[in-house]
């Protein structure tokens, strides 16, 4: 069974027809070969195929496509229009928070949904006064990225670059 | 031998420098094998055997074919034969769970997979063993080892033993462990007929595309000649994408039935646990003889592995002890238990990770015995050459890595009391370990070098990237082999048309790559000079170490932890790791230690999660997925500190340098297996170490 939906990727309009069991993450690599956001696990458990749905970190591969008629999706290819780097890409960058870059794609989406979770108050486990605003402080972006698995174990080096951008927002 | 005449001056070397690739890498526009464009591209997903032994009686195809979208449904009874080899789809028994029996090709990924589960296959089970006894009658003592022999003994250790003033024995255990790149094992197949015979040309997930192009040249009666293999970017591999395994077959046989289309096959993340390899468990007896003084007299370390009756790899654990240090006896063995279970493989650090565990939480476990500080221990038994093969260190700096560490990480506070430290709930501790790691040489990498324009260079070699850093550190090499900035380099690598190279495996791609890239420099510049015109083009294999026989050869570390066990819960956690190296020169500040961080990281998580538990009844990995097999996350990690110390190596390579790669998990999981009795008084000898142990 088939159905038609269009999707706004990265700025661009796109209508197709996807097989009714097709993910968000499927309809963008297979349909639209967007590879941007990658497929780890198929099954939310890695975080490598986060991009931001509307605006907040949503796991692709466990979106259906049907369900997201109309969405405005951002990939992190998205985040660097006309190559022009992200700040946390660029961070990335010199931080070298990353080795293999497979799932990195995934924890940047997944860090600015975060950032911007956190600017609008929303708390985590970890977030000892639920009164005031977020400090993100290490232990907030550890515990705020924690659904983004990186095998190479580059995690102090995503901290810090996340921890950068963060100070950089604060000033 | 090396025929270097220029020393080696680093320059872009030493100096941290950015990937090339990262741009491309934070934005994922960088192309993982499965992302490669194909001709026409079908889409392939398997059916696989749910016994451990058995045979099939009959696979009915006739629902999976009537599909929309189904192109071919290949089983072994249709499917092209196979000239040698692993034997894929070629015949009706079943070795092990997981098995491909089937594989469905289409042209949308959801009609191969619900045409995949169409097919009905009738088997006979057949009586199987799966999990370890180590008192199995099937116990074997294998041939050899990778490196070294199956058995080591140097003296008499059990009369050493039964001297000795104090006598420690133990036996520990490692699990199952499985690699999980996150991007899992993908390859994309098309065979081609232009004329002039058969050519398959595959992009290949691979740690070695050469070695990907000579398995599958043998499998299906080509020249490598007639084989490409491509990898440019490669997500992760740690070991389980240095061999070729089954998918890389199945994906070329099947592009083999439809030629002059491609044909994608990459793994779910469950089909990760069946087919491409792990590390195979181990039960390793340890005793140790010493002195009151502390002076080891006796070291026997005898290791039972997991083995396959498809594929026999060792985990050679015992190995570890045959360098670390002296004792004037020691015995080392390996025997191997075979299953009827997929084949294991090298793992980061194979040998060294489990070894480690066994006999550095040995060494912390007399030192309690005799009230000898853990590190003064390891200090009174350094030896003065290498006690496997008597030859002099080209270096080894393993007291400067203790020494160094426990003066950053304020050991000479540290009360040696165990379970006396209760801070709001959790017992505090702290623990050391040791680390070595070989230096490798993979024979038979060809580099490249071709001047272009005004002042450029082409660098090629078929490296792989697998995310250690290749085409970074390659790119500075070059620069300062050839005494140019690295602006000036255009490397590429990753493609068989690049002529053949070792793998990005043993930590060994820096120096079995660079060491080329000297050479080839070396002859380029002696042919053309410095000023060379357009085209002028020289290259050079990877060349012989003429120190290789003079000097034992080995980076170190030390691993100093804190470790935190709540008190009512048994919850662990690691909120304070420091790793101190001696690895050489390095040649990337900035990736290297992301390569250490990233080795510290996997032994946090293998002390702490991995395990890949088998049930017996059906011979599969139960927890086969990222939920059920746990690796660390980023909430695991607390403060990860790295330092090196300055070594300079004349005798290693051109370069200076060491594998990095591996020496960073080796040791981890003792040091915090040391750390969590000094807080608890407990000693866990079996990993992973879960609460259960505390309670």
């Amino acid at each position: 069974m088939h159905a038609e939906l269009s999707l706004t990727v990265d700025g661009h309009h796109h209508d197709l027809t996807v097989d009714t069991r097709t993910t968000v993450l499927d309809a963008l690599r297979e349909h639209l070969d967007i590879t941007s956001p990658k497929k780890g696990c198929d099954h939310g458990q890695c975080g490598a195929c986060t991009v931001l749905l509307d605006g907040r970190r949503t796991l692709s591969c466990l979106s259906l496509a049907v369900a997201h008629d109309g969405a405005e999706i951002t990939t992190a290819d998205g985040l660097a229009p006309d190559g022009e780097l992200h700040p946390l890409q660029e961070a990335f960058v010199q931080h070298d928070a990353y080795q293999c870059g497979y799932c990195t794609p995934g924890q940047i989406c997944s860090a600015v949904g975060m950032l911007d979770e956190a600017a609008h108050g929303a708390p985590s486990i970890v977030t000892e006064d639920l009164t005031g605003g977020v400090r993100l402080d290490r232990a907030e972006i550890a515990e705020r990225l924690s659904g983004n698995l990186c095998r190479c174990g580059a995690y102090a080096h995503i901290v810090d670059a996340v921890s950068q951008v963060t100070e950089e927002v604060a000033r | 031998m090396t025929t270097a005449s220029r020393p080696f001056v680093p320059r872009a070397v030493g100096t941290a420098m950015p990937r090339p690739d990262g741009p491309q890498k934070v934005r994922g526009t960088a192309r993982y094998t499965v992302e490669t464009p194909g001709t026409d591209a079908l889409y392939l997903f398997p059916v696989q055997a749910g016994v451990a032994r058995g045979h099939v009686t009959a696979i009915d195809t006739t629902a999976a074919e009537a599909l929309d979208g189904v192109v071919a449904v290949l089983t072994h009874e249709n499917a092209p034969r196979l000239a040698q080899g692993d034997g894929v789809l070629q015949s009706a028994t079943i070795h092990q769970h997981g098995q491909y029996l089937a594989a469905v090709l289409a042209t949308s990924s959801e009609t191969a997979r619900e045409a995949a589960s169409l097919v009905s296959v009738s088997v006979v089970e057949e009586p199987h063993a799966a999990v370890l006894d180590e008192d199995s009658p099937d116990l074997y003592a294998p041939d050899a080892l990778v490196v070294g022999a199956t058995d080591d003994t140097r003296g008499d250790p059990e009369a050493a033993l039964a001297a000795a003033d104090v006598v420690l024995r133990q036996t520990y255990r490692t699990p199952m462990e499985h690699h999980q790149p996150l991007e899992p094992h993908a390859t994309v197949a098309l065979w081609m007929d232009e004329g002039e015979g058969e050519r398959l040309v595959v992009h290949d997930a691979t740690q070695a595309v050469s070695w990907t192009r000579q398995a599958l040249a043998g499998v299906f009666g080509l020249e490598e000649s007639a084989v490409d293999v491509v990898a440019q970017h490669v997500g992760g591999g740690f070991g389980s994408k240095g061999g070729t395994h089954p998918n890389t077959t199945l994906t070329a046989l099947a592009a083999k039935a439809v030629p002059g289309r491609s044909v994608r096959y990459a793994l779910t993340r469950q089909q990760m646990f069946d087919l491409v390899g792990y590390r195979p468990a181990t039960v390793q007896h340890v005793a140790l003889g010493a002195d009151r003084d502390g002076r080891l007299t006796a070291i026997t370390h005898d290791v039972v592995d997991q083995g396959s009756r498809i594929g026999e790899f060792v985990e050679p654990a015992a190995a570890f002890s045959r360098g670390m240090y002296a004792a004037e006896t020691r015995r080392t063995t390996h025997r191997v238990v075979p299953l009827d279970i997929g084949a294991p493989t090298f793992m980061r650090a194979p040998g060294e990770a489990p070894g480690s565990f066994a006999g550095e939480c040995a060494m912390d476990e007399l030192a309690t015995e005799l009230g000898i500080d853990p590190v003064e221990l390891r200090v009174r038994n350094e030896p003065d050459v290498d006690p496997e093969t008597g030859l002099p260190y080209s270096s080894r700096n393993l007291v400067a890595c203790l020494r160094r560490g426990a003066e950053r990480f304020g050991w000479a506070e540290r009360d040696p009391a165990p379970r006396a430290r209760l801070v709001d709930g959790w017992w505090h501790g702290t623990g050391v370990a040791a680390a070595s790691f070989p230096v490798v040489r993979f024979p038979g990498s060809l580099a490249t070098i071709r001047a272009v324009g005004s002042g450029g260079y082409v660098v090629e070699i078929a490296a792989s990237d697998i995310g250690q850093g290749a085409r970074a550190a390659l790119t500075a090499i070059a620069a300062d082999a050839l005494d140019v900035p690295v602006e000036r380099i255009d490397l590429r690598i990753g493609d068989t048309a690049l002529g053949p190279a070792g793998p990005a495996g043993g930590s060994a791609g820096t120096t079995s790559w660079g060491a080329a890239v000297v050479e080839a420099a070396e002859r380029f510049r002696d042919k053309y000079g410095d000023d060379p015109d357009d085209g002028d083009e020289a290259d050079a294999s990877t060349p012989d170490n003429p120190w290789a026989s003079d000097y034992a050869m080995h980076a170190y570390g030390a691993h100093f932890v804190e470790v935190a066990v709540h008190a009512d819960t048994g919850e662990i956690r690691v909120p304070r790791m420091l790793g101190v190296f001696a690895a050489g020169r390095i040649v990337n500040p900035l990736t290297a230690r992301s390569q250490f961080l990233g080795g510290m990281v996997w032994g946090l998580s293998a002390a702490l999660h991995e395990e890949s538990v088998l049930d017996d009844r059906f011979g599969h990995v139960v927890n086969r997925d990222f939920a059920g097999y746990h690796v660390a996350t980023h909430a695991d990690v607390g403060t990860v500190d790295v330092e090196w110390l300055d070594e300079d190596d004349p005798y290693v390579n051109p370069m200076g340098t060491k594998g990095i790669g591996e020496v960073g998990i080796v040791g981890v999981a003792a040091a915090i297996a040391n750390a969590a009795h000094h807080a608890t008084g407990v000693r866990v000898r079996s990993l992973p170490i879960t609460l259960d142990a505390f309670l």
